[in-house]
């Protein structure tokens, strides 16, 4: 039995072109979708394969406004079985070590072996929201898993590292980290979606004042004017893209 | 002083490190320095050389069974112990150097900022940086109000440069470390196939890249056929990997690798700034695409505007011609 608490941020679907509110605090989204980063999908996966395997609860989590319960209904979709909101009116306010403080409140009040993060956040990218959380438990971390497996009340945890696959082996209490890669998460069943209309999210309010994330404004690197040199259209470009090859000195 | 986590191996020190010990340098002009270096685990002979060429005045070694094998938390305390009270600790931004970083500031209980590219000013003891946000799409200026100031620095977002040689001194040192700190360390390792393609891509001269636009996992073989014929490697874009088309380690990107060759053939790869943040540092970009305003036509050094499933053979036709 693992209780497994994921956290995840709720984050503009940004593709193309992004553009930035006029206060330039934040990038602007409308006409965008939201959603969570691809670390953070694999790592709603991995908890729902471990309590599929080992019996126990999977809780998804997001500090942010109550536009996030979207994300949290579609992490429940895919098999989370509860979910809890810390509601903050302005989420940007809370830098990574205010989400940390937050979420170690959720754990400490509640019973989770297990608390599995993205390794970064898809828009602020801090890269230390999950090490900030197991300083503050006092548990130990591993950062960059692609898989993760519970057995016996141990956590193995693979990475890959520089020079190849690294095995970690944790004694549960512990938190890691999920880089995107260990597993391709699943699309929510028809039932899945239903259950998940239905539940009912637990909402919370943040326990302190958030000391800010430094922020100072966003901007936009220079757009660089493009000097893109058009060979040709079609297949009659490919000579000249072989003497281009050439000059480049990467035909051998 | 200014502190740098560098990180080397038998090849030397890592570019990302010299990339960081430089910015250091520049930060230095900034704050004051000197500059020293910290290197965690095995020392390679030529590297304390290396790092007095960048300007490095001392290296840190920390000795010792404890940093044998990886672990965040316990190599934190090999740097927090070199660390002193200087006025900065800066890491590469490569993943250990995050990891290192981010166990610095959560035990110093101070900032950390990740993937700097630059000092926007340095007054009355609050350095405001700019650093990467959504994967280099966006630009953040930040500031880190409190002394020591942890950040990282993005990966080649600067270039390594040698600075004002030094004789840099070596200093060995064996710091205590607490149990709690042994306990997430890498217990086993084993180098993998996977692991060696992906090396494939990222220190590859050329990487011809397809997207979407391949159109089906049976729409990779003119693309393969192509970076074989140029002896370079095959990368993708996201939509192709999360379709199953692709095996994840070819995947360039945000969160996939960053590559940096000479030239970048992207086919059908619309550019979206999530796969512009893995190939940007490419020398060269040869885009394919039916639509020339993708942003990565606009973007591309050089483009040719047409079916990659036409455009490709051809190219791969005409270069078996010329070597006859
Ligand atoms: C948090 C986050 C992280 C992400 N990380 C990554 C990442 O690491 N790497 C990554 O790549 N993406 C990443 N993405 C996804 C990214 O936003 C884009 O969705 C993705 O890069 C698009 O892939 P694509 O260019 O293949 O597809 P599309 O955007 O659909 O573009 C296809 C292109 O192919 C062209 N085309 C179509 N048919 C042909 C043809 N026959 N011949 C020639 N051209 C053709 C089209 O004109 C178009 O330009 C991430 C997204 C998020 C939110
Ligand atoms: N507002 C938030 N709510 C819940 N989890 C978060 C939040 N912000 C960050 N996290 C988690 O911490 C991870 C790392 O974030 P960061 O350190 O900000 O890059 C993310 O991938 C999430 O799993």
């Amino acid at each position: 039995m693992t209780d497994v608490l994921v956290c995840v941020k709720r984050a503009p679907d940004t593709g193309g072109d992004v553009t930035l509110t006029a206060d330039g605090q934040s990038v602007d989204a409308r006409g965008l979708g939201f959603t969570i980063s691809a670390h953070e999908s694999c790592a709603v996966e991995l908890a729902v394969r471990i309590v599929a395997e080992d019996g126990g609860s999977v809780t998804v989590l997001i500090l942010g406004t109550d536009d996030a319960v979207e994300q949290l209904r579609s992490a429940l979709g895919v098999g989370a079985t509860s979910a809890v909101l810390i509601e903050a009116d302005d989420p940007a306010a809370f830098g990574p070590a205010d989400v940390a403080r937050e979420i170690a409140a959720v754990v400490e009040d509640g019973s989770y072996d297990l608390v599995l993060l993205g390794n970064d956040a898809a828009d602020t990218g801090d890269f230390q929201v999950g090490i900030r959380l197991a300083h503050l438990l006092g548990r130990p971390v591993v950062n960059g898993a692609r898989t993760v497996e519970v057995t016996g009340g141990t956590a193995t945890a693979k990475v890959a590292g520089p020079d190849g696959v690294e095995t970690y082996a944790l004694p549960l209490p512990a938190v890691v980290t999920v880089l995107e890669g260990g597993v391709e998460p699943r699309y929510p069943s028809i039932t899945g979606r239903m259950k998940a209309k239905k539940a009912k999210i637990e909402t919370v309010a943040p326990r302190a004042e958030p000391r800010g994330s430094g922020r100072v404004r966003l901007t936009l690197p220079p757009a660089q004017p493009s000097t893109v040199e058009v060979l040709g259209e079609g297949p009659d470009a490919a000579p000249a893209v072989v003497d281009l090859l050439q000059r480049l000195g990467v035909m051998r | 002083m200014i502190l740098v986590f560098v990180e080397a191996s038998d090849d030397g020190t890592s570019e990302v490190s010299l990339e960081t010990v430089t910015f250091a340098r520049t930060l230095a002009e900034r704050i004051g320095g000197p500059v020293h270096a910290v290197i965690v685990g095995a020392l390679p002979e030529k590297v304390v050389d290396e790092l007095g060429g960048y300007g490095v005045a001392a290296v840190h070694h920390a000795t010792g069974a404890a940093f044998d094998a990886f672990g965040g938390a316990v190599w934190a305390t090999a740097v927090q112990a070199a660390a002193g009270d200087a006025d900065a600790i800066l890491a590469p931004g490569t993943p250990r150097g995050m990891e290192v970083a981010a166990h610095l500031a959560a035990r110093l209980d101070v900032p950390m900022a990740a993937n700097v590219t630059g000092v926007v000013s340095a007054d009355g003891g609050t350095l405001r940086v700019v650093r990467q946000v959504l994967g280099g799409g966006v630009l953040e200026e930040m500031d880190l109000p409190q002394r020591p100031a942890v950040l990282t620095v993005a990966g080649h977002a600067v270039e390594a440069r040698q600075g004002e040689p030094v004789a840099a001194t070596l200093q060995e040192f064996s710091p205590e470390v607490a149990e709690s700190d042994l306990v997430a360390r890498v217990v086993s390792m084993e180098p993998v196939q996977e692991l060696d393609q992906a090396g494939a891509l990222t220190s590859a001269r050329v990487v011809v890249g397809a997207g979407r636009g391949a159109g089906s996992s049976n729409g990779f073989g003119e693309v393969s056929e192509l970076a074989e014929l140029l002896g370079g490697a095959l990368g993708v874009s996201r939509v192709v990997t999360s379709l199953g088309w692709r095996p994840h380690h070819e995947q360039i990107g945000q969160t996939g690798s960053r590559i940096s060759p000479d030239v970048y053939i992207p086919c059908g790869i619309s550019g979206a700034i999530q796969h512009w943040a893995g190939c940007a540092s490419s020398k060269t970009i040869l885009a394919i695409n039916t639509d020339e305003n993708a942003p990565m036509m606009t973007k591309a050094t050089y483009a040719v505007i047409g079916d990659m499933h036409d455009v490709v053979p051809a190219i791969n036709a005409e270069i078996r011609r010329r070597r006859g």
